[in-house]
C-alpha cells in the first residue's frame, strides 16, 4: 500500500536528477578500469594540453582534453571520483553515527548529558574547520584513513547540533509522555519513539554531509595533503588546472563542474528523501 | 475498600517557591467519576500529571500522599512507582495530533505497550485491541490499524486514544480535556463514548475540564479548582442546585447559555476573585510545608 502510494506519487525532479548523476558518477567510479577511455596516469608530453573533442585540434579518445603532462583529463575525473566517493560514504557516515547518538542523546535525556555534549559542541565549532582538518592531516599524516577521520571527527558537530534540537522538540510530545505513562524505560522510549521521528532529518543531513566530506577532500588534495600516491583527486586536478588556466581552461572547469554537480546532488538528494520519507509531509 | 485514587494534602512548588497547588485533598472511588474544574492555571492538569508521575521537572512536591489503591506512591521506589502506575492508570490525552507517534502505524502502536509491558501474547493484543475499536465504535478497524496518525480525522485519533486506554483495563482514567482540542460536534461523540466505556469497564476516571457543561453530563463528583486550591466539593447535581462557595457560584454564573444566545459574555465577578486572592494569601501565610 505505502509503495503503491510513493509509486503513484512520482518522483520528483529534484530526486530524479540529483539521484541520476550520483548514479551516473558511482557506477562511473565503480567500472572506472572498465569505463575510462586511457590510463589516468599516462603521460605522453606529445599530447600535452589538448582541447576536448569539439575543438579544433582534438584527438579521438581524449573526449574532455589532456592536461600539461598529456594525460587524459576524463580517465582522471573517473579515477578521482573514486576517491572522492570513498571519502565521502566513510567520512560522512561515521560523522553521522557519532553525532546522532550524541544530539539523540543530549536532546532527549536533557540535563547534565546535554550541558557537557552542548560544551563540547560549542568549542568544536570554534575550531575554523579547514584550519582543524588540515592540522589533523598533518598529524595523522596523509592518506586516505587521514583524511576520512579528519572529516569526520570535524564534521560530527552538524549532525549533533541539528539531531539534539530534533530530539528536543520530539521529547516534549505527548506520545512520549504517554509512553512514560506506561511505564516504558527511558533508552526503549529514546530508541522507540524519539529515533524515528528524527530518522529523515538524519538522512537528509547524512546526503548533504557527503556533499561537505566531497568539498573537504578536494580542499585538502587541492593543498597536497589527501592522498600522497599519485591517484588523481578531483581537488588535485583542480589544483593542476589553476597553473594552465591560460593555456588550458578544462583542465581546472572540468574537474569543479563535476565537483560543483556532485555536492549540490548530495544535498538536493537529501532534501528530496527527506520530503519522501518523513510520514507528517507525505 | 479504599478509593482508587486518594491525594491528601498535595502541595507543589515552582522553582522560585511559587506554589501551583495548595494542599490538594481528594478521593475517587472505584467507578467513580470525579471531575476536575476550574479555569486555566488553575492547576488542574498538574494534579494528573502528578498522579501519573510526569509532572514537568522544574514543579517539586513539598508535602502530601498520593495512593493509588491504597498503595502510597511516594513510598515505593521509582521502578516499582513507575511498573503500578503503568498497570493501573492510563491517560486520554488533550491533543489528539500529539498524542500518537507521527512515525509508527495505530496497530503496532497500541498492541506494543500490552505485549512489551504486560506480557501479554501477539494474538491476545491483537484482538482486545481489535475490540476496543469496535467498542469506540470505529468500523473499519482494518484500515485504522495500518493507518500512520496523520491519516485519520481528530476525532477518529481521539477514539484511537480511547480505546488505547481502556485497551489494559486499568483502574483508573485520567482524562486531560479529552475534548477540549475537537470540534462541537465531535465532542459530544467523544464525550458519550467516553462515559459508555466508563460503564462498562467501571473504570473510575479523573476527569479534568474547563467546561461546567461537560461536568454536568459525565460526573458524579465535582472538585473545583483555583490557583491550586480546590474551593469546593460536592456531588454534581448538588454543586448546579446549591453551590456553596461564592467562585463556583460566579463560575456558574459565568457560563454561556443556549437560551440566550446573544447575551454578551460574562467574567468571574472581581469582588469574588478578591475575596479568593485574600483567602489564599491568609492560607500561604500560615503555610509551610509538613515534610520535605
Amino acid at each position: 500500500m505505502d509503495e503503491a502510494r510513493i509509486l503513484r506519487r512520482g518522483l520528483s525532479p529534484r530526486l530524479w536528477l540529483a539521484g541520476g548523476w550520483l548514479l551516473v558518477a558511482l557506477l562511473a567510479a565503480i567500472f572506472a578500469p572498465l569505463i575510462a577511455p586511457q590510463d589516468p596516469l599516462a603521460q605522453d608530453l606529445m599530447l600535452e594540453h589538448l582541447p576536448p573533442f569539439w575543438l579544433d585540434g582534438a584527438e579521438p579518445g581524449y573526449w574532455l582534453g589532456t592536461d600539461s603532462l598529456g594525460r587524459d583529463l576524463l580517465s582522471r575525473l573517473i579515477f578521482g571520483g573514486r576517491i572522492a566517493f570513498i571519502v565521502a560514504f566513510a567520512a560522512a557516515s561515521a560523522a553521522c553515527l557519532v553525532g546522532s547518538a550524541l544530539g539523540l542523546i543530549a536532546g532527549y535525556f536533557g540535563g547534565w548529558a546535554d550541558r557537557i555534549i552542548s560544551r563540547v559542541v560549542d568549542i568544536w565549532m570554534a575550531f575554523p574547520p579547514v584550519l582543524f582538518a588540515i592540522l589533523l592531516v598533518a598529524v595523522l599524516g596523509t592518506g586516505l584513513s587521514s583524511v576520512i577521520i579528519a572529516i569526520a571527527v570535524i564534521d560530527w558537530t552538524r549532525f549533533c547540533r541539528v539531531i539534539r534540537a530534533e530530539a528536543m522538540s520530539q521529547a516534549r510530545m505527548d506520545y512520549v509522555e504517554s509512553a512514560r505513562i506506561a511505564g516504558y524505560g527511558r533508552i526503549g522510549i529514546m530508541l522507540r519513539e524519539v529515533l524515528p521521528n528524527v530518522v529523515p532529518s538524519v538522512v537528509a543531513l547524512l546526503s548533504l554531509e557527503m556533499g561537505i566530506a566531497v568539498i573537504v577532500e578536494a580542499i585538502l588534495s587541492f593543498v597536497n595533503l589527501s592522498i600522497s600516491t599519485d591517484d588523481p583527486t578531483w581537488g588535485g586536478i583542480i589544483a593542476e588546472g589553476r597553473l594552465s588556466i591560460h593555456q588550458a581552461w578544462w583542465v581546472l572547469v572540468f574537474p569543479l563542474a563535476t565537483l560543483i554537480l556532485t555536492v549540490l546532488s548530495f544535498s538536493q538528494f537529501g532534501e528530496g528523501l527527506k520530503a519522501r520519507f518523513d510520514p507528517v509531509l507525505r | 475498600m479504599s478509593a482508587c485514587l486518594e491525594i491528601r494534602s498535595l502541595s507543589a512548588v515552582l522553582p522560585n517557591g511559587q506554589r501551583v497547588l495548595r494542599s490538594v485533598s481528594l478521593a475517587v472511588q472505584p467507578s467513580e467519576v470525579r471531575a476536575l474544574v476550574g479555569e486555566s492555571g488553575a492547576g488542574k492538569t498538574m494534579i494528573g500529571k502528578a498522579v501519573l508521575g510526569v509532572l514537568p521537572k522544574s514543579v517539586r512536591i513539598v508535602e502530601g500522599e498520593m495512593l493509588i489503591e491504597g498503595e502510597d506512591l511516594g513510598r515505593l521506589d521509582p521502578k516499582a512507582r513507575r511498573t503500578l502506575i503503568g498497570a493501573r492508570t492510563a491517560l486520554i490525552p488533550q491533543d489528539p495530533l500529539t498524542a500518537l507517534n507521527p512515525s509508527r502505524r495505530i496497530g503496532p502502536q497500541m498492541t506494543d505497550r500490552l505485549v512489551r509491558i504486560l506480557g501479554w501474547s501477539g494474538e491476545r493484543a491483537d484482538s482486545r485491541i481489535r475490540q476496543l475499536l469496535d467498542e469506540v465504535q470505529i468500523r473499519d478497524p482494518e484500515r485504522v490499524l495500518k493507518s500512520y496518525p496523520h491519516e485519520l480525522s481528530g476525532g477518529m485519533r481521539q477514539r484511537v486514544l480511547i480505546a488505547a486506554a481502556f485497551a489494559a483495563e486499568p483502574r483508573l482514567i485520567v482524562a486531560d480535556e479529552p475534548t477540549t482540542a475537537l470540534d462541537v460536534t465531535v465532542q459530544k461523540q467523544i464525550l458519550r463514548l467516553i462515559a459508555q466505556l466508563q460503564r462498562d469497564h467501571g473504570t473510575a476516571i479523573l476527569f479534568v475540564t474547563h467546561d461546567l457543561g461537560v461536568v454536568a453530563k459525565i460526573s458524579q463528583k465535582v472538585s473545583v479548582l483555583y490557583a491550586g486550591k480546590v474551593v469546593e466539593e460536592a456531588e454534581t447535581a448538588q454543586l448546579f442546585a446549591t453551590p456553596q462557595h461564592p467562585y463556583t457560584r460566579a463560575l456558574i454564573a459565568a457560563t454561556p447559555r443556549y437560551t440566550d444566545p446573544y447575551a454578551s459574555l460574562k467574567p468571574v465577578d472581581e469582588t469574588v476573585l478578591a475575596g479568593l486572592a485574600a483567602e489564599i494569601a491568609a492560607a500561604d501565610k500560615d503555610w509551610r510545608p509538613s515534610h520535605g
